[in-house]
């Protein structure tokens, strides 16, 4: 039985992740974790990049994870998840699983660091050899547990400790990797999420783990701490990311685009920009171009975001 | 009935592993390791083996996913060389740390730059402190027998630890050589089914694999890593007793060729043994009282049982099929070193780093180390402490 998207349904799952854990308050993560870890009835192995996840959940000899967790390494959490997938298929066909034979799944969570570049090649390979696996990108846009480096996920113009804002260069001057559609090109479930739109996070969630094979998410986090905002603003943010177009909310399925939200009004990124600290120097005198810029790719990738769904 | 067959070295390897036929095997090609990857896929592809064979893109990936499956509780198997053990080498410490078994079948082979594909013992000498067990093969059998017994090692709950078994790229990767191969019926039996303590994959009783230590606990769990080596020799002869009975060839820490009333002799691992023992027929019929010992257990290092034999020598050897740069010598030398340092009395030691890349090591140059062996027994005189075999200057 499918498990409803409802507040007042979900509020009564047992949580597979509880309290105690160390992210900062107005962390996006845990707001992700609940969505996933409630969208199937099926147990779940969880597998970890190193980051933040990882650091503030399981600091010996405690653990806010209810269900088996497995970190091994910070480029790899693709290949651990695959191995456990591998030996789940083996141990099931020879009739060796503990516990008797169950549907298992294996659900694979990396930052953005782990997964748009160190992990990259470790996720495709194992994206691209069909192991029965959901991978889950929490994207905040930044190597935040090492404090705040760049990443391939950061975005035009942010100021971070590896591309900080200086005299001469004003941020981070390279656009962000397109991690979804370059997942979407292994032909597999891929999709874009956000915690602010927790209903379709679930409905995402619940779709990549009832798929008999890979699938991929990418779900954008707020990190107060990273994008220097106030804790309380963080949800406000992300919903403000998905209106203004900056994280559209889609999935591509079977090869077919589709856009799962089309924003009602007009919101310009200088909402999105403002109010986060990392983007500070845009905002002064001699750096309009910046915001131009920002507005106008922004734009552009909606258009082709659009174009792509009516292929 | 075990059965005479002409084998190279991957051959065998891979022969083991159809019997055994693992739950997991994830490996990635490359030379001169290649061959016991595609032996297994073809196995797989047959119907001879039920395995889940899993091509990973990369080494790095091929030891990730071997430490997954292991921490799910399955008999996992991976094979590499040279660059490719150097690309594990994050994921090496991880396993071992993790106390997962895993075996790994190594054709040792130089490490680049410059890039050669020829054996020597660079690979898996840079990883003797990455917590694994080492094993060395002298031929075909070994490699094949080695294997077999590493599962039980590995899996052994004393130990739980991972296992890589060495033989030397192409001498004995590529080359044939007679060998049995035992029953599969037997091998299987031998090996037995794994039986995990934990399993990732055990979602009643939830375990956590990998947490982050804080400086209260880390060397706590350091330490207490390092019990499965220290349990590991017991069980590795143990094993090596339960061998014998079943297949009848005998196994221990190292092997000794004509030491009993040896006054020299030359320490070394791997293929170098095969022609050296040549060296020692031809120098004993000449009434030389030489002698050869062929380690094969290198980690965990049997530093007493070596030193046992050897402190009554007047003059010793170590051969390194690898360098270590700005040590005291090759990594054999300075563990044997160390080893007679408790010994009042012991012998003069020397080094020789050879066969790098696959330079040749011919009985001659065998014979010029006994040569120097004995003028240094009976001058007391040492000279050089480290030379190299075999190479222009
Ligand atoms: C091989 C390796 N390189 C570098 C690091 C250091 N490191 C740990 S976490 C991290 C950044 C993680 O960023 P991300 O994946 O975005 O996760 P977040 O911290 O943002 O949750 C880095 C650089 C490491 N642990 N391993
Ligand atoms: S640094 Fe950012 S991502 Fe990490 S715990 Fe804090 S808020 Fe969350
Ligand atoms: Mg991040």
């Amino acid at each position: 039985m499918a498990i409803r998207a409802r507040l007042k349904d979900l509020a009564t799952l047992d949580d597979k992740f509880v309290s105690g854990h160390g992210l900062c308050p107005g962390c996006g993560i845990p707001l992700m974790l609940r969505m996933v870890l409630r969208a199937t009835e099926h147990p779940i192995v969880a597998v970890n990049a190193t980051g933040c996840l990882e650091v503030c959940s399981s600091g010996f000899p405690y653990t806010a994870w209810k269900i088996p967790w497995m970190h091994s390494a910070f480029e790899n959490a693709g290949a651990t998840a695959a191995g456990i997938e591998a030996a789940y298929k083996a141990l099931k066909r020879r009739g060796k699983l503990p516990g008797g034979d169950k549907k298992i799944k294996i659900v694979a969570f990396g930052g953005d660091g782990g997964t748009y570049d160190i992990g990259l090649q470790s996720l495709s390979g194992a994206m691209e050899r069909g192991h029965d696996i959901v991978y889950i990108c929490y994207d905040n846009q930044s190597y935040a547990n090492t404090g705040g480096q760049r990443s391939g996920a950061t975005p035009y113009g942010a100021s971070a400790t590896t591309s900080p804002a200086g005299k001469k260069i004003p941020g981070k001057l390279q656009w962000r990797k397109n991690l979804t559609e370059i997942m979407a090109a292994h032909g597999i479930y891929a999709a874009q999420a956000s915690v602010s739109h927790w209903k379709d996070l679930f409905m995402k969630a619940q779709k990549a783990i009832e798929i008999d094979g890979p699938a991929f998410i990418n779900v954008l986090i707020p990190c107060p701490t990273e994008w220097k905002t106030k804790p309380e603003d963080g949800v406000q943010l992300a919903k403000i990311a998905v209106d203004s177009k900056v994280w559209p909310l889609y999935e591509v399925e079977n090869g077919k685009y589709k856009i799962n939200y089309y924003p009602k009004k007009e919101v310009d990124v200088v909402e999105w920009l403002k109010p986060q600290g990392r983007f500070a120097h845009m905002f002064r005198p001699g750096n309009e171009w910046m915001i131009e810029e920002y507005r106008k790719r922004v734009n552009e990738e909606w258009e082709r975001l659009v174009r792509l769904t009516k292929l | 009935m075990a059965e005479r067959r002409i084998l190279n070295g991957n051959a065998a390897i891979a022969e083991a592993i159809r019997q055994i036929n693992p739950d997991v095997v994830a490996a990635y090609p490359i030379t001169p390791s290649t061959a016991i990857v595609e032996y297994i896929a073809k196995f797989v592809a047959d119907g001879l083996m039920t395995t889940e064979f899993v091509t990973p893109e990369s080494e790095h990936s091929a030891m990730s996913m071997c430490i997954g499956s292991s921490a799910a509780g399955a008999r996992v198997f991976t094979a590499t060389a040279s660059q490719g053990l150097a690309l594990m080498f994050e994921m090496l410490y991880i396993a071992s740390s993790l106390r997962l078994p895993i075996v790994a079948g190594i054709a040792n082979r130089a490490l680049s730059a410059p890039i050669n594909i020829h054996g020597d013992h660079s690979d898996t000498m840079g990883a003797r402190d990455s917590g694994w067990i080492q094993i060395y093969s002298e031929n075909s059998q070994e490699a094949y027998d080695n294997v077999i017994q590493a599962f039980r090692i590995g899996e052994h709950r004393d130990v739980s630890t991972p296992v890589m078994v060495g033989m030397d790229g192409f001498i004995l990767s590529h080359a044939v050589q007679d060998m049995l191969v035992e029953e599969d019926d037997k091998v299987k039996a031998f090996v037995r089914e794994r039986n995990p303590l934990y399993s990732i994959l055990d979602v009643d009783n939830p375990i956590t694999v990998g947490p982050i230590d804080f400086t209260d606990y880390y060397f706590e769990h350091k330490r207490s890593q390092f019990v499965g080596m220290e349990n590991a020799p017991e069980v590795i002869l143990e094993v090596a007793e339960e061998f014998k009975k079943e297949f009848g060839r005998e196994y221990g820490f190292f092997e000794l060729y004509k030491m009993d009333d040896a006054e020299v002799a030359i320490v070394l691992l791997g293929s170098t043994a095969g022609t050296a023992k040549e060296v020692v027929d031809e120098l004993r019929e000449k009434g030389r009282k030489v002698g050869l010992v062929k380690i094969r257990v290198y980690r965990p290092f049997p530093a007493k049982e070596l030193a046992d034999v050897l402190s009554n020598l007047k003059a010793v050897a170590a051969l390194d099929r690898a360098a270590s740069p700005g040590a005291v010598g090759g990594p054999l030398f300075t563990d044997l070193r160390a080893s007679l340092y408790e010994y009042e009395k012991r012998p003069i030691i020397v080094d020789y780093i050879y066969g790098l890349g696959g330079r040749d090591i011919a009985p001659k140059h065998i014979a010029e180390v006994y040569e120097r062996l004995e003028k240094i027994a009976a001058t007391g005189e040492r000279g050089e402490l480290i030379g190299y075999i075999n190479l222009r200057e």
